[in-house]
């Protein structure tokens, strides 16, 4: 009841998209049906994650183009062009998909993020031909006139108030994001600045969907009550019949110079009562990691913030009682480098300091003293039963693999990460803290109230 | 700071919000039948069953019949704060070796309060589900209510509350609550006051506790890895203790004050709009009738009248929506979006012509045909797609007195109504004058 709650959820949903989207997991040992995994003649990727349980099926179609391919100067237009993607075609006029999922029952949707962009419809397992077709479709033929792009133009700039605007937390995470990255495009907005946002046009779109909107850039996964063979006999029949496009250039984005620097961004808020920090390093993704440092990393994370077992939350919320807020943070499903993070919260305003001395204390600690077995082991086994508990949903699952093959992983990464998880000593987790964790090198970021006398360092 | 970091952009209406309407009208159904038994334990405690080896996870979600509207005057917080502890000791085991033991059975553990009802979820692993329930149990019925995890949790709320002292949208909402509830206790924070918590003691939380935690008003759904006779002797054991009734007073009903305007003024560049409409009860015989109004008007899907007339067409917001809320004690039908903050008014303008259409028409005969499919086939794909969603659904149907085989008799319920029906009901409900709450800029004094 009353809106205080339906607000609440209303904003919950990015961040429950964001979970599902981050860490790799799923061990093919404890699955009962393998996943399959094919490309089509004309370079599409196809994955099959089978779940019979209910008569339903996940279908997505993920991109391998998100904002961080976007042309300088052109911020936003990968996820405004995921928005235009729902005009109509030349075969289907604007509204028929959508009507058909209201038909149907079933639920559609899209998001964008830096190395990605997906379209997914969850619907009864009879309508997957037609979802396939409908999808298959709109990867060529959309038809954009100006009149749709005005208004949903408009859109977007409300979106951009909404998300970003109106929340001093999202302000500060941009810039924080600008500063921590000095040359790379992820130092650009997904949604983008809105003083680019406001010239998107026709043009820009058109190019965008030309360059990167092809079989050959594409990867389907379907994930429910299907089988392999009929996933390939109806993907033949409509993603297969679409010409390849030409060979996309790899995806080579400007790199990060060397950073030599501890840099801050503060901003200051009326509307901020409790400050609070994050301190940011770059680490290796995935893609990137060698001698598994990302998975060094992710138990990293885990060992140092992640729940109430975790060093930092002992340390400051129970033993210490200071704390409202800590944690620690690694995505490692990123195309190139990725960060890793600390925050944290005082519960009285004025022991700001003591909470981020108190968190870098705890990270000194690890650099010097490294972590234990039973700590290290401790923290792979929630890892690992986060990754059974994803199987409960077809959506989840798909949203891992998804998102993992359009950043450099493949199907058998996913399936062997358990395996590798194991293989993490104590000794590797306190190295990636050494390494990188770096004193001198990093950003951090203060919210902190308007009238603050805070000092802060 | 963290969760905004890697913001990934969603085009349309987010996700949770879509399933939170959905879960509201707890209407929707299934093509899909669920094979659900019905489980009696010795001691006459029932559970519905949804068996299934698929998955080697076992999910059971309860709830009991109080929520946090049933916090004592002078005491708001309370059923917030009691189901922050459960998992800081239970019988022998403080704290720390209560979570330990937790950690190492690998299980997941959850309460949380809503007004009406206090939730508990707990997912296992198959294979240690015996230990895990073992904690389960003794969590709901040693909870320790020691000092120190009080004190941690409580001044975790302080700081949450603190945080957002200034935030103008909480602000906004308490002021909105009070105008629609007036002394109600559904106008009351959930969350307590930095007074009303420090008054808060350990006995207090035992009293709430025991006339809570009772088998009366108890709802248990578990699906997964266990067989029916399992599950009963499984059933006593947790819920076997729990004393029968509860003392606490009922809790009135309250109709909302409508055509009222509440306003709070900040300077955001949206402004964000609410209006509230009368609602009807979950047993009301027009709620169906409802629901395919509400979705045909704003809820469910990208084709809803309000999505095409505001989004769609005009570009002025990117979320709206609409959805019939039920409570224990108060219904109504809300809209609510946000828009640049100097078309505030030219929102609201249109909003109200799409709803006095929909009152003086109501839907059309092809609207409400797409409607009944889309709310009959939509059940499987929002409600009943991950054990956790088909325990939440057993739960909801449970506590709404829908039956054991509503799912199977759901289609033929929404094909029955009319569009008549939905005529009249969309008069009743929405030739009202709402209430609107708009926060944003002070507008601007007319020359």
């Amino acid at each position: 009841m009353a809106f205080g709650e339906n607000f609440k959820r209303r904003l919950a949903g990015g961040l429950v998209v964001l979970f599902l989207l981050t860490p790799p997991a799923f061990s093919r040992s404890e699955t009962p049906e393998q996943v399959s995994n094919f490309l089509l003649s004309n370079g599409m990727e196809v994955v099959v994650i089978p779940d019979h349980r209910a008569p339903v099926v996940t279908h997505m179609v993920w991109y391998k183009a998100g904002s961080a391919d976007e042309p300088a100067g052109k911020s936003g237009i990968a996820h405004f062009f995921e928005h235009l993607m729902f005009k109509g075609t030349k075969n289907n006029a604007p509204g028929v998909f959508d009507t058909r999922i209201a038909e149907i029952g079933g639920e559609q949707n899209a998001f964008t993020s830096y190395d990605y962009t997906a379209y997914f419809q969850t619907v009864a397992t009879d309508a997957l031909d037609e979802m396939m077709a409908l999808e298959a479709d709109r990867m060529r033929n959309l038809i954009l006139t100006d009149q749709v792009i005005g208004p949903e133009r408009d859109v977007v700039l409300e979106e951009r108030r909404m998300r970003i605007e109106g929340d001093p937390d999202a302000l500060l995470s941009e810039e924080v994001q600008a500063t921590l990255y000095q040359n790379h495009p992820y130092r650009v907005p997904v949604i983008g600045w809105m003083h680019e946002l406001e010239q998107l046009n026709r043009e820009d779109a058109l190019a965008f969907y030309n360059s990167f909107y092809r079989p050959n850039n594409a990867i389907l996964v379907v994930a429910g009550d299907v089988t392999p063979e009929r996933v390939r006999e109806l993907a033949e029949a409509t993603y297969g019949k679409i010409e390849r496009g030409p060979e996309l250039p790899p995806r080579l984005r400007p790199q990060e110079p060397e950073q030599n620097t501890a840099r801050t961004v503060t901003l200051r808020d009326e509307r901020v009562t409790l400050p609070s920090f994050g301190r940011q390093w770059l680490v290796p993704s995935y893609r990137m990691s060698e001698n598994g440092e990302a998975e060094a990393l992710d138990i990293l994370a885990e060992i140092l913030g992640g729940g109430t077992r975790s060093r930092l939350y002992q340390e400051l919320m129970v033993k210490g009682d200071f704390a409202a807020n800590v944690g620690a943070y690694y995505n490692g499903t990123m195309l190139d480098e990725t960060s890793f993070t600390v925050f944290g919260t005082p519960r009285n305003p004025a022991d700001l300091e003591k909470v981020q001395a108190a968190v870098m204390a705890q990270v000194e600690r690890i650099k010097k003293d490294g972590v234990t077995a039973d700590e290290v082991e401790r923290a792979r086994k929630r890892l690992v039963r986060g990754m059974v508990f994803s199987r409960d949903s077809s959506t989840s699952m798909a949203n891992i693999y998804g998102s993992a093959l359009a950043t450099g992983s493949t199907v058998k990464d996913v399936a062997d990460w358990p395996d590798r998880l194991a293989a993490v000593t104590p000794e590797q987790v306190r190295d990636v803290a050494r390494k990188y964790l770096e004193d001198a090198v990093h950003v951090t970021g203060y919210l902190l109230p308007a009238a603050s006398n805070q000092e802060v360092r | 700071m963290l969760a905004a970091w890697n913001i990934v952009a969603v085009r349309g209406r987010l996700v949770a919000a879509l399933a939170f309407l959905l879960v509201l009208s707890a209407c929707l159904v299934a093509r899909a039948s669920v094979d659900i038994q019905q489980v009696r334990s010795k001691s006459g405690v029932e559970a519905w069953l949804v068996e299934d080896y698929s998955v080697p996870i076992v999910t059971i979600r309860f709830s009991f019949d109080r929520g946090s509207a049933a916090d004592p005057e002078g005491k708001e917080g309370l059923a917030n704060l009691m189901t922050s502890l459960f998992d800081e000791g239970a019988g022998d085991l403080d704290s720390e070796a209560f979570q330990i033991r937790l950690d190492d059975v690998g299980a997941e553990m959850s309460f949380s309060a809503g007004r009406d009802n206090i939730y508990g979820t707990m997912r296992v692993l198959a294979d240690s589900r015996a230990e895990a329930f073992d904690l389960l149990r003794l969590a709901m019925t040693q909870p320790r209510f020691d000092d120190g995890p009080i004190g941690r949790m409580k001044s975790q709320i302080v700081a949450g509350i603190r945080a957002s002292e200034n935030d103008p949208n909480t602000l906004a909402s308490r002021k909105w609550l009070r105008a629609l509830y007036g002394d109600h206790p559904y106008a009351r924070p959930t969350d307590g006051t930095v007074e009303t918590l420090n008054t808060i003691t350990p006995d207090d939380l035992r009293k709430f506790h025991r006339d809570t935690f009772v088998r009366d008003g108890l709802h248990v759904a578990v699906v997964g890895a266990i067989d029916a006779e399992t599950l009963a002797t499984e059933l006593d054991r947790i819920f076997g203790e729990l004393p029968e009734s509860s003392s606490l007073p009922p809790i009135p009903d309250v109709a909302q004050k409508l055509d009222q305007e509440v306003r709070y003024d900040y300077p955001l560049p949206q402004a964000r709009l609410r209006l509230s409409y009368p609602g009807l009860s979950r047993d009301d015989p027009d709620f169906l009738a409802a629901a395919l109004v509400n979705h045909i008007l704003g809820g469910g899907s990208f084709t809803s009248r309000l999505f095409k007339e505001v989004r769609e067409k005009r570009g002025l917001a990117y979320d709206i929506d609409s959805g019939l809320s039920t409570s224990q004690h108060s219904n109504a039908l809300m809209i609510g979006t946000a828009t640049r903050a100097d078309k505030a008014e030219e929102t609201l303008g249109v909003i109200r012509d799409v709803v006095r259409r929909m009152a003086e028409e109501g839907p059309t005969a092809e609207e409400l045909e797409a409607a009944k499919k889309y709310v009959i086939g939509a059940y499987a794909v929002n409600n009943l797609n991950s054990s956790a969603s088909i325990a939440t659904t057993l739960v909801e149907l449970q506590n709404d007195d829908l039956g054991i085989d509503y799912i199977d008799r759901r289609a033929d319920l929404i094909n029955a109504v009319t569009l008549e029906e939905t005529k009249a009901v969309a008069r009743r409900l929405l030739s009202a004058e709402p209430a609107v709450l708009i926060v944003g800029p002070a507008p601007k004094p007319a020359n």
